[in-house]
């Protein structure tokens, strides 16, 4: 087995990280737009229909067949998507199978983990699972912390993940696809049925790059399945099961917009200070997730552009009833979504035409020629720290825990304006730091920080300071904003790390941007 | 004492920037101080010292100190700490943090009330951010948000929060318990530059008279040199009929406020939208109110989601001649201030009277006069508080005066 | 006989069909990376010149163009007349098909600006390889089978230049709007998704984000704004006609009468027909069968023209999966019918992939140069010898259930059924019947058809039967006068070597 890590190196954000992750090389983090790739994209074995049955009906009679006919064995990569989200059934049913197959030292690699997957936690410690490399939320991430995984997490964005499976970097053996709506062929999508979340775009380069496709549905209809979001031409076995998800845990019947005063008030502010940057005209775009406060965003976007007589000509997803609800007043021209949050958000998707589901591929993928989240104006996202240089954390917390994943936060650092509305502090815990404790993002991209007690624009952004210079709003600088934190809550103590790492956090390019240290229990 | 064991503080999952503390007095030992914290890596170090240095405070030797700790302030654990030793110890001594800077400032007999947020006095979480939402007032409440059982722990953390929490100028107000509860939640006020206080369920001048009489005690112990400023609060038909002389009664009573909840209930009707079973009260309130030359504020609106059905209520209330109303939820001050904003006539006339005050000033006169018409300070003061309310509502250009003369001269 | 090595590259010789198995990778395309495209998606570039010279076109490249605008195409032409400008030789011409508009190819193959061309040669161009004259050997594939050779790296594509009826600057591109719009550009797939430089040309240049992005912007390099890629009224049909010919009629009813008692046609069928006048026949006579019955299709596979459109909105149709859009009626459903979609040959013909759409239709319908007495089909060349056709997805459909093939038994004395096909396109084992206006003939593999059919008063006769009665009325015919000489050659689906086209002399 290889070893966990070796031969750390200072990289361009002044953070020891490691060359070698897993028994893979890796190459530092060398600067924002620095690291150009020199080799080719993963080629996939080539296939022939003459291995699949003519009448196009690649059915398996369980999962674990499918598994066994892929060749489930020991060291595999084993890929899953989140769209089901805390909902999920199949991940822990997956690795269920393995342990009963006796299969170990398998990789996972999810799009993202959720709290009900606290259940794989036994099979990392009984050896069935090696290591995860994707997202690790709540008691998976706190398992790492605590350096109990026998492998190095491996933190990407979205879109860095499907660079690295695209590239590969992370080459997939078999990748099961949990469908809410799919054909006998494989062909599938997360539109229809009681699992449906909309959309499967996360799934897309598992499928496409995957030695092994397994499509495993709950609601198997004939051919053609459509829209196929996922294509039966890279799928080998599809499965049907009784649940591949927990309905009420994959999308909410209602997304809600935040009630407390805090996050509408930071909402209010951001949108205010966007229509005075002159960011909110006419046919301008933005991406704001469906977290309480960014929702909100989003509602007094929809307030000034009424006001004022403003289109937007695209809203990025996550969607929700608001972003709908602006799209069918026609507010919104297109909303470009990654995915859904609310039943309203899959309504839309199957039947308005300019609802277009998209994937991390065209939306965030870096080793492309260009991506989607470049080209938003504005983005608005959170984060668990920012320091005084504007670094910006969002999977590690104070204490050190990783707790969260990185999501599409990286890749949407490229919009042309990012703005963090945060709040100054939570329960005592400052958030804005001399340092923060993992840099996920670096602070030359991120532009504007909105809390309740003042407004920090980066530095590097001139021209905002200047549009800004007359404006009400309390614009303050970023140690400003600093010390009052601290005044209010006192100045932190510094985590407690030993030197041990457990995960590394990759940067859109492939690169290893930071490490994450084990913490003392 | 014969007791042991105390607590002081709140759990549970929801609870945020609070603590519970557990004390438990030994009779050898020493001290020994447990915490389970979300932030024990940050502040773990700088909360054990703190307990140390109260439990020194009270003298007390050996103990078990327990803390589950969801985030407070320092300020919080200090009232946490102090209301559980004094279940145990009988003692005067107040641990007392000191009062920051931001906490010095006064409020002005004279100063708008349009908006006052209610704050649980027993929940710290919702009082640190309060000041930020801009409210004229915020009200730490101990009267009826806070639990039976609670009201003594809460007088402590009132205290702590006048002492440490930045409300960002607005005007620090206290809703003390009945009459006369409400009397020994005084002393924990005063001291702590404290604004004003609720009198609630007011029913007679002679309660604010008993009230000034212990205000004016603490004020000379403890050397407060400013004024107590009061709002009784009329809860009643008894209070109703009574209003005039309450408004009266002393010339601390700046504001008088009325509490349709309890008042519906006393006179036995259903409290309905339209108000009309209050229709009474409230006009005579506002007409003892004017009559005494007193602010007159009505109730709180009650449906925190409906902004609309807010905006028409305040609508209502100004028309009657209110000049204020209370507020449950932050996201309501915005609604209130701009319904109860000044009409073009009102910032036309504050113009005229502050850019006289300019002029006088300018030409170095004591004296500002509008036409033949002396004007006394606090209506210029009024008048600029109008001005710059309509320049922060923006109502008016903050360049207002440039535009004035321009129009006036030509 | 065939070569084992074409333009020097080595090639598989058939080996039977499903018998190939590919045991390599497929083509793996350099990484780009964002760093290297402008931050505010605006890749539109001066012109087609200057993006020729940005993607570094330069001598023996391989430029891919799809056939999406048909005879209309006015971008193909251009690529290679700005070669010349530049002086660049030796180039490989890749399209998905060619039409008698490229004849001003000739030229630039004479001159050495272009080295050979690998894709279907129609007319002018299937001449002139026919005759010798190109300097490479050509390579005829199907669409399947270039998506095959895409895929798998045989051909591999410096520069594709891709035809967009409309595009954002960011190279999102579809069809489906603009003066050229053609409904789909499903041919193109593979090439921005495995070509190492992608050039969108457009002449309706409209704001991100141009739905649906049928060309994924974040495949390409530049975008090029020029006044016309297309003549419109070459690219699609105003409107497509059902033939009148009597003995075409003769040929659609009978085989819409075979269906039927053959039980081929059913409810929920899969079905497709081309849009040649006796296929359009073929439909407009199934889809009374399918309404007399109150019997649905599920799923039409286009090219789609105004019948099947027809079909999909009397409710005869569930879907249409279409791969092109014959004419108007056809493109404007697309845009607005939600079961009608576009359907890339990447998804439908592949072969080299996980299964494809056409080993599940029940009915396919095509045409055919010849046949032989062992039902290999010849499309590529003339019983003259003469290259003059592409394979178009002919191969691919194979690949049904059921394959017909409705064709006059000769054409201008020229019989269609032969002792041996010119070209072998697609083997006998693989077509199941022909229908000839004197006769249907069986192939003797499928004993289900012939049990079933016992008994119908239709004309079933043995293929020999239908060869000997043209030979009857037309008399033996000469074999072609041919050289040794190979100017083409033809692949199977599976990127073999099934035939090749030999030097006619003339």
């Amino acid at each position: 087995m290889a070893k966990k890590y070796a031969d750390l190196v200072k990289n361009a954000v002044g953070r020891m990280v490691p060359t070698e992750v897993n028994g893979q090389k890796q190459v530092p983090f060398q600067g924002v737009g620095k690291f150009k790739p020199e080799t080719s994209k993963h080629g996939p074995k080539i296939v022939s229909c003459a291995d699949f049955p003519e009448d196009g009906n690649k059915e398996v009679t369980s999962l674990k067949e499918a598994l066994v006919k892929a060749g489930l064995k020991d060291g595999m990569t084993i890929s899953t998507h989140h769209h089901f989200r805390n909902g999920d059934l199949l991940a822990n049913k997956i690795f269920d199978i393995a342990k009963e197959l006796g299969v170990k030292d398998l990789r996972w690699v999810p799009s993202a983990s959720f709290p009900c997957h606290e259940h794989l936690i036994q099979y990392l410690e009984d050896g069935t699972i090696h290591h995860i490399e994707g997202s690790m939320n709540g008691p998976l991430g706190r398992f790492a912390s605590y350096g109990k995984m026998r492998g190095l997490g491996v933190l990407r964005s979205h879109g860095g993940r499907y660079q690295a499976i695209q590239d590969g970097e992370v080459k997939i053996d078999i990748a099961i696809i949990g469908a809410a709506c799919a054909d006998p062929f494989g062909n599938a999508n997360g539109l229809y049925g009681s699992s449906a979340s909309g959309l499967l775009g996360f799934a897309l380069a598992d499928s496409q790059y995957a030695d092994k496709v397994i499509v495993v549905t709950d609601n198997m209809v004939p051919f053609p399945c459509i829209p196929w979001q996922i294509q039966g031409n890279y799928v080998d076995y599809t499965v049907q099961v009784d649940q591949v998800g927990i309905p009420e845990k994959i999308v909410s019947g209602t997304t809600q917009i935040t009630k407390s005063p805090d996050r509408l008030l930071l909402a209010e502010m951001t949108a205010q200070l966007c229509w005075e940057a002159g960011i909110i005209r006419d046919g301008f775009s933005f991406q704001s997730g469906a977290g309480g406060t960014s929702l909100a965003v989003g509602d007094y976007f929809a307030k000034i552009m009424r006001k004022e007589g403003i289109k937007a000509r695209f809203a990025r997803g996550g969607s929700n009833k608001y972003l709908v609800s602006m799209l069918e007043e026609g507010l919104i021209e297109y909303i470009l979504d990654g995915q859904t949050f609310d039943l309203k958000g899959v309504q839309s998707m199957a039947d308005n035409p300019n609802h277009v589901w998209t994937s991390p591929f065209t939306s965030y993928n870096y080793h492309g020629k260009g991506n989607f989240a470049g080209l938003v104006d504005v983005v608005i996202l959170g984060a668990t720290e920012v320091d005084v240089n504007f670094n910006a954390n969002v999977v590690t917390h104070s204490d050190g825990l990783l707790l969260h994943g990185i999501g599409g936060w990286q890749n949407c650092l490229f919009s042309k304006t990012v703005i963090l509305p945060i709040p100054l502090f939570r329960d005592r815990i400052p958030v804005i730091l001399d340092e923060v404790t993992t840099i996920c993002g670096p602070g030359e991209l991120i532009d504007v920080i909105v809390t309740e007690r003042g407004i920090a624009i980066n530095p590097k952004r001139k021209d905002l300071i200047e549009a800004l210079k007359d404006s009400t709003l309390p614009i303050k600088t970023i140690e400003e904003l600093k010390d009052e934190a601290e005044k209010i809550c006192g100045k932190p103590a510094k985590a407690n790390f030993d030197d041990e790492l457990v995960a590394v956090i990759k940067w859109v390019d492939g690169t290893i941007i930071d490490s994450v240290r084990k913490v003392k229990p | 004492m014969s007791n042991k064991i105390a607590t002081a503080g709140n759990m549970g999952k929801k609870v945020r920037s609070d603590c519970f503390v557990t004390l438990e007095l030994k009779d050898s030992g020493g001290i020994s101080i447990e915490q389970k914290s979300k932030v024990q890596v940050m502040y773990g170090e700088s909360n054990k010292k703190l307990c140390e240095d109260i439990l020194s405070f009270f003298e007390i030797k050996n103990a078990q100190l327990t803390i589950e700790d969801s985030g407070a302030l320092p300020l919080v654990i200090a009232a946490r700490i102090e209301a559980a030793v004094k279940e145990l110890i009988d003692t005067d001594k107040e641990y007392l943090l000191d009062i920051i800077e931001e906490n010095k400032y006064t409020s002005e007999k004279e100063q708008f009330r349009f908006s006052r947020l209610y704050l649980p006095g027993n929940t710290p979480s919702m009082m640190l951010n309060a000041g930020i939402h801009d409210p004229n007032g915020i009200i730490l409440d101990l009267e009826d948000s806070v639990a039976f059982n609670k009201k003594k722990e809460a007088q402590l953390l009132v205290r702590n929060a006048l002492r440490g929490i930045n409300f960002y100028g607005a005007e620090r107000m206290v809703r003390i318990n009945q009459f006369p509860k409400g009397l020994e939640d005084i002393k924990y006020l005063i001291p702590h530059n404290v604004h004003m206080l609720l009198v609630p369920k007011c029913e007679g001048a002679d309660q604010i008279k008993q009230l000034e009489v212990k205000i004016d005690e603490l004020r000379k112990q403890h050397k407060v040199e400013r004024p107590i400023y009061l709002m009784p609060i009329i809860e009643s038909a008894l209070g109703v009929e009574k209003a005039f002389e309450i408004a009266t009664a002393s010339e601390n009573v700046v504001a008088m406020a009325i509490g349709l909840e309890d008042y519906t209930a006393d006179l036995g009707a259903r409290r309905t939208n339209e108000a009309v079973e209050s229709f009474y009260a409230r006009t005579r309130m506002v007409n003892a109110c004017k009559a005494a030359r007193i602010q007159a504020i009505d109730s709180v609106f009650s449906d925190v989601a409906d902004m609309d059905a807010l905006r028409e209520n305040v609508k209502t209330s100004k028309g009657l001649g209110f000049e204020g109303m209370g507020c449950i939820h932050p996201r309501q001050i915005k609604v209130i201030h701009e319904s109860f904003a000044p009409e073009a006539e009102e910032i036309d006339k504050a113009k005229k009277i502050v850019n006289a005050f300019i002029d006088a000033t300018e030409k170095g006169l004591g004296v500002v006069s509008l036409g033949t018409k002396m004007i006394d300070p606090p209506v210029v003061k009024r008048a600029e508080k109008t001005i710059n309310l309509a320049i922060s509502l923006g109502l008016i250009s903050e360049n207002w005066r440039e535009e004035f003369l321009n129009e006036q001269a030509g | 006989m065939v070569p084992t090595e074409i333009n020097g590259k080595e090639v598989i010789p058939f080996k039977g069909i499903g018998k190939h198995k590919p045991t390599g990778r497929k083509y793996a395309p350099p990484i780009p990376t964002v760093i290297d495209y402008p931050e505010d998606g605006n890749k539109v570039i001066g012109s087609l010149k200057e993006a020729l010279q940005k993607c570094g076109l330069k001598d023996g490249m391989t430029i891919s163009t799809h056939h999406h605008l048909r005879n209309g195409d006015l971008v193909s032409n251009t690529i290679f007349d700005t070669a010349a400008e530049m002086g660049v030789k030796d180039l490989v011409w890749f399209p998905s098909a060619s039409f008698p508009c490229n004849e001003p190819i000739i030229k630039h193959l004479e001159s050495g600006v272009v080295n050979r061309i690998e894709g279907s040669m129609n007319g002018p161009l299937g001449r002139f390889v026919s005759q010798g004259k190109m300097k490479g050997t050509a390579v005829l594939r199907s669409h399947g089978g270039r998506v095959q050779a895409i895929q798998d790296g045989e051909v591999q594509i410096d520069i594709a230049v891709l035809a967009a009826p409309s595009s954002d600057a960011f190279g999102n591109g579809n069809a489906l709007n603009g003066p050229s719009a053609c409904g789909v550009l499903g041919y193109a797939t593979a090439d921005f998704r495995y070509a190492d430089k992608v050039i969108v040309v457009t002449d309706n240049l409209v704001d991100f984000p141009n739905m649906p992005m049928e060309i994924e912007g974040n495949y390409v390099d530049f975008v090029v704004v020029v006044d016309k890629i297309g003549i419109p009224e070459k690219i699609v049909s105003g409107t497509t006609q059902i033939t009148k010919s009597p003995d075409r009629l003769l040929i659609a009813e009978l085989t819409a009468r075979f269906l039927q008692e053959s039980e081929i046609l059913k409810d929920g069928c899969y079905m497709q027909a081309g849009a040649g006048g006796t296929s359009l026949a073929i439909g407009h006579y199934v889809h009374q069968i399918l309404k007399e019955k109150g019997w649905k299709s599920k799923l039409g596979f286009g090219g789609s023209t105004k019948y099947m459109v027809q079909m999909l909105e009397e409710g005869t149709m569930e879907h249409i999966m279409d791969a092109q859009a014959f004419d108007l009626d056809a493109v404007a459903s697309i845009d607005k019918n939600k079961n009608h979609h576009q359907y890339p040959v990447f998804n439908a013909y592949n072969y080299h992939s996980k299964g494809n759409l056409t080993s599940m239709m029940d009915i396919m319908i095509l045409g055919a140069t010849e046949v032989d007495v062992n039902f290999n089909g010849n499309v590529a060349t003339h019983s003259d010898g003469y290259l003059l056709h592409g394979i178009g997805g002919w191969q691919n459909c194979l690949h049904a259930k059921n394959v017909i093939l409705p064709i006059p038994l000769f054409r201008d004395r020229i019989p269609v059924i032969k002792d041996e096909v010119t070209t072998i396109c697609g083997p006998g084992e693989m077509i199941d019947i022909i229908v000839t206006e004197r006769g249907i003939a069986i192939n003797p593999k499928r004993k289900d058809l012939i049990e079933k059919m016992k008994g119908s008063n239709l004309p079933i006769k043995t293929i020999e039967e239908l060869k000997a009665e043209a030979e009857a009325i037309c008399g033996p015919s000469q074999k072609p006068n041919l050289s040794d000489e190979i100017v083409a050659a033809i692949k199977w689906v599976d990127g073999t070597v099934i035939d090749v086209v030999r030097k006619v002399i003339d």
